[in-house]
C-alpha cells in the first residue's frame, strides 16, 4: 500500500492510459476501433523509430520500407503458405529486425546527413522493388488478406460486456493493443538499462562514449535492428488491419509521416510515440474532413487544405511544435508540469540548486 | 443477464422489423440505408492530392451535376442527392479506411465513381462482401467488366483500356505496319492493362514491332531515363500509357531529346487543357493520336450542341472547375448515368435493384458523349461504354478521324 501511495504520478497515468485503450472498443463503433488500430500500429512503428532517432541519434527517412517488409512477410506467409496470421507477426518482426541489423553496418560509415539520404533511397525504391518478384508479392495487384474472426473466448467475453458479438475489427484492435503494450514495455526497459544508457551516451558524444568503453558499432547496429523489428511488427499488423497490402500503400510519404509523428510526440520519450502516432494518423484525416466543413474558414484556405490536406496540416502543426514545444508534446507536458509543481510548492525549491530534469530523457 | 442482451435485442429487432413491414404493406416503396424520402447519400474517394491530383476535379464536376439536378429538377423522384467525397491521395492504404468510414459511419447508399485501379481493387472485396454497390468506378481496367460474375457489386463505366489499345493496334497495323514501337507505361494494373491490350491487338507481330517497354512507378518524379532508353532503342513510335502529370513530363521530354516519334496517347490523359500545358512547357506535340468518346468542351463543332450547352450550365455550379477540362465533362457525363439509374429505380431504392439496373438494364443516350455512343449493359455484357473514335492533335485541339469503332464483344 505504501508503495502504491508513493508511486510517482506517471505510473498512475500509465494505468489510466492502459485502461482507456482496453475499454475503448466497448464504447466506440467497430469502424472507429479499426481507426484506432491503425493509430496503435503507427505508435509501434514510431516507437521503433524513436529508439533509433531519439535514443541512438541516427536519422532514418526510410522506415516505411521496413514497415513494407514486415507487411509483405506476413502477407506472403499467410497467403501462400497458409500460416496463421498471428504466428506470422513475430516472424515478420524478426526477419525485418535482421535486415535492419544488416543495414546498420553500412550505416556506421555514414554521418547523419548521408545516413538520412541512404535511408531515404530505401524508401524510394521499396515500392518498385516489391513489384518485381510478381509471383511472390502479387506484383502491382498486391495481396488480399482475409481478416480473422475473433476466437470464441474473446467473442463471448466481449458480448458479456457490451451485448454485441466481437467483430474482426475489434479483435484485430486487441491483438494490436497487446503487441503495443509488450513492445512499449520492452522499450521502457531497454532505455532505462545498459543499452539505453549506452545509446544515449553515443548520441550525446560519440568520442566520450568510446572513451568510456561503450561499443559504438555494436550499439548503433543494435539500435537499427531493434528499430526495424518494431517497424516489422507494425507492418505485419498494418497489413492485417487494412486487409490488403500493395506496393503503393508504402510510399515515401509514409516514412515522412512516421518521422513527423516521432518529432511531434517528442523524441527520446516513451509516451511520445503514442501521442505522436495519434497525431500523425488522425491529423491528415481530420484536417481533410474538418476544415472543409467549417463555414467560417475562408474558401481559399478550405480549398487549399482540401487539395493538399496532409501536407498543409503537417506543415502548420510542425511549425507550431517547433516554435512552442521544442521537445514535442511530451516535452511540453513535462515542462508545464514542472512549472505547475514549482508554483504549488512555492518559490523555495527554485533556489535549491537541483538540476532540472533533462526533457530529452523524460 | 449479460448473455440475454443480444437475444433480447434480436427479438426486439425482429418485432420491429415485422411491424415495419406491416406498416409499409400496400406500398411498393422500399429502400436501403442511405436513402430517405427526400435524400440519397452517395460516397466517393478520389485523388484530390498526390501524383494523380489532376483527376480530383472529376468529383467536383459530379457534385456540380447533382447540384443541378437537385436545384432544377428537385432531385430524383423527390430525393436530393448528396455526394460525400474523401481524398485518398491515390494510395490504396488510405482508400480502405476511408471507404469503411463512408459505408459504416456515414452510411452511404452506394459508392460512386471511385477513382483509380489499384485503389478501387483494394476495396472491391470489402464492398462486394457487404453488398454495397461500387458503381461506375473511374478506371477502365478490363477486370471490372470481365470479372463481373465474381464481383457483381462492382461496375465500371468508361471504355476498357484493353479495347482502347486494340484500336491503337489496328491503327498501327493499317498506317504504320513497319513501326518500331516503344512503350512507356505506369507500373500498375492500369498501365499493364493497356500494355496487354496492345500486345493482344498486335497479335503475332507484337514481339517484332515492340522494340522496348519501359515502366515507371507512381512515386517517380521523372520519366527522362526511360524515354532516353526508348529513344536509344531505335523506336519511331511511342506509346504513352501514363497519367496526366507524367504525360506532360513525357511529352516535354520527347521534345527536349530532339526526338519526333509518332505518339499514341492514352485517353485518360488527353483532355485539351493538359495538351495545352504540355505545349506551353515546350512540347512540340507532332503526330499525336488518341481516342475519344466524350465531347471535347474546346472543340468548336459542339458550340451549338444541346449537350454541350447543358454541360456549360451545369459546370457553372462548380466555382473551382475549369470549363475546358475534359475531366469535368467526364464527371458530368458519369453523374448523368448515375441519375438515370436512380430515376429508373423509382421507388424501389434498394441496393440490389439499383445494381441490377446499372449492370444489366442500361440503354442510355448520354448527351455528353459523342453522337452514337451508347451506355449499354445487358445480362451478358457488363461493359457500359464500348465505342470510341480515333482523334489526332491538330496543334490547338483534337480532330475526330473516321467513324466510331465498336469494341463490343472483342474482350474475352
Amino acid at each position: 500500500m505504501g508503495r502504491l501511495r508513493s508511486a510517482p504520478p506517471r505510473y498512475w497515468l500509465v494505468a489510466v492510459a492502459v485502461l482507456f485503450f482496453i475499454g475503448l472498443p466497448t464504447v466506440i463503433s467497430s469502424f472507429l476501433a479499426s481507426e484506432w488500430t491503425l493509430a496503435l500500429v503507427f505508435a509501434i512503428a514510431i516507437m521503433g523509430l524513436n529508439i533509433l532517432v531519439g535514443y541512438s541519434g541516427q536519422l532514418s527517412l526510410g522506415h516505411g520500407a521496413f514497415v513494407a517488409l514486415g507487411a509483405y512477410t506476413s502477407a506472403i506467409l499467410a497467403h501462400r503458405y497458409h500460416m496463421d496470421y498471428l504466428v506470422t507477426i513475430p516472424i515478420a518482426g524478426l526477419l525485418t529486425g535482421i535486415v535492419g541489423f544488416a543495414f546498420g553496418f553500412p550505416a556506421l560509415r555514414l554521418s547523419a546527413l548521408y545516413l538520412a539520404l541512404a535511408t531515404f533511397s530505401l524508401a524510394v525504391v521499396a515500392p518498385s522493388l516489391i513489384k518485381r518478384p510478381k509471383d511472390l508479392t502479387g506484383g502491382v495487384q498486391g495481396i488480399l488478406i482475409s481478416q480473422p474472426d475473433p476466437p470464441d473466448f474473446a467473442r463471448n467475453g466481449f458480448a458479456t460486456i457490451t451485448g454485441n458479438a466481437m467483430t474482426s475489427e475489434q479483435w484485430i484492435y486487441y491483438v494490436t493493443l497487446v503487441c503495443a503494450l509488450i513492445l512499449f514495455w520492452l522499450a521502457w526497459n531497454l532505455v532505462r538499462n545498459r543499452p539505453g544508457r549506452a545509446m544515449r551516451a553515443i548520441r550525446d558524444g560519440e568520442v566520450a562514449a568510446a572513451a568510456s568503453g561503450v561499443n559504438i558499432a555494436g550499439y548503433k547496429t543494435l539500435a537499427f535492428g531493434i528499430s526495424a523489428f518494431y517497424a516489422g511488427v507494425a507492418g505485419s499488423l498494418y497489413g492485417l488491419a487494412i486487409g490488403f497490402v500493395s506496393p503503393d500503400a508504402f510510399p515515401v510519404s509514409l516514412s515522412i509521416q512516421l518521422l513527423v509523428g516521432a518529432v511531434i510526440g517528442g523524441l527520446a520519450s516513451i509516451p511520445g510515440p503514442l501521442l505522436g502516432a495519434i497525431f500523425a494518423y488522425f491529423l491528415p484525416i481530420e484536417s481533410n474532413q474538418w476544415v472543409p466543413s467549417q463555414t467560417w474558414i475562408p474558401d481559399q484556405i478550405t480549398s487549399t487544405v482540401k487539395n493538399a490536406g496532409p501536407a498543409v496540416s503537417y506543415g502548420v502543426v510542425l511549425i507550431l511544435v517547433m516554435i512552442f514545444a521544442r521537445n514535442g508534446l511530451v516535452g511540453l507536458v513535462m515542462s508545464g508540469y514542472g512549472v505547475l509543481r514549482r508554483r504549488l510548492r512555492g518559490a523555495g525549491d527554485r533556489e535549491t540548486g537541483q538540476m532540472p530534469p533533462d526533457p530529452q530523457t523524460a | 443477464m449479460g448473455r440475454i442482451g443480444p437475444r433480447l435485442a434480436a427479438v426486439a429487432a425482429f418485432v420491429f422489423a415485422v411491424a415495419a413491414c406491416g406498416g409499409s404493406s400496400g406500398q411498393t416503396a422500399q429502400s436501403d440505408v442511405g436513402v430517405t424520402s427526400n435524400s440519397i447519400l452517395l460516397g466517393n474517394t478520389n485523388a484530390l492530392s498526390g501524383a494523380a491530383a489532376a483527376y480530383g476535379t472529376i468529383s467536383n464536376a459530379e457534385n456540380a451535376y447533382f447540384t443541378y439536378v437537385n436545384n432544377n429538377q428537385g432531385g430524383v423522384n423527390g430525393r436530393k442527392i448528396t455526394l460525400k467525397v474523401l481524398d485518398d491521395g491515390y494510395n490504396p492504404a488510405n482508400t480502405v479506411p476511408l471507404t469503411h468510414q463512408l459505408v459504416e459511419q456515414d452510411q452511404v447508399f452506394a459508392m460512386f465513381s471511385g477513382l483509380g485501379t489499384q485503389t478501387q481493387t483494394s476495396v472491391q472485396g470489402y464492398l462486394n462482401g457487404k453488398k454495397v454497390p461500387q458503381l461506375f468506378v473511374a478506371t477502365g481496367a478490363t477486370t471490372w467488366g470481365k470479372d463481373y460474375s465474381s464481383n457483381n457489386w462492382t461496375l465500371s463505366w468508361q471504355p476498357p483500356y484493353q479495347g482502347e489499345s486494340h484500336i491503337y493496334a489496328a491503327d498501327v497495323m493499317k498506317n504504320h505496319s513497319s513501326a518500331k514501337i516503344g512503350v512507356l507505361y505506369q507500373n500498375d494494373d492500369y498501365g499493364q492493362d493497356y500494355l496487354k491490350g496492345l500486345t493482344d491487338g498486335l497479335g503475332s507481330s507484337a514481339s517484332s514491332l515492340i522494340v522496348d517497354k519501359e515502366s515507371y512507378d507512381t512515386t517517380a518524379t521523372s520519366v527522362g531515363a526511360q524515354l532516353t532508353k526508348i529513344k536509344a532503342s531505335g523506336a519511331d513510335t511511342l506509346f504513352l500509357f501514363t497519367t496526366p502529370g507524367f504525360t506532360i513530363k513525357a511529352l516535354v521530354t520527347v521534345t527536349v531529346l530532339h526526338w519526333e516519334p509518332t505518339i499514341y496517347l492514352n485517353s485518360v490523359s488527353n483532355p485539351q487543357v493538359y495538351m495545352g500545358i504540355a505545349a506551353k512547357s515546350g512540347a512540340a506535340l507532332k503526330n499525336v493520336t488518341s481516342v475519344g468518346y466524350i465531347k471535347d468542351p474546346t472543340d468548336p463543332q459542339w458550340a451549338n450542341d444541346d449537350g454541350m450547352k447543358l454541360y456549360k450550365t451545369v459546370i457553372a455550379n462548380c466555382a473551382t472547375c475549369n470549363v475546358n477540362d475534359g475531366f469535368n465533362i467526364y464527371g458530368v457525363a458519369v453523374a448523368y448515368t448515375m441519375v438515370d439509374v436512380l430515376k429508373q429505380a423509382g421507388q424501389v431504392m434498394t441496393r440490389k435493384n439499383v445494381m441490377d439496373i446499372a449492370a444489366s438494364n442500361l440503354n442510355e443516350n448520354n448527351p455528353f458523349l459523342l453522337p452514337g455512343v451508347k451506355v449499354k449493359t445487358t445480362s451478358t455484357d457488363h461493359f457500359p461504354i464500348m465505342q470510341e473514335q480515333v482523334i489526332t492533335w491538330s496543334g490547338t485541339g483534337w480532330t475526330l478521324q473516321g467513324s466510331l469503332i465498336n469494341e463490343r464483344g472483342t474482350i474475352k
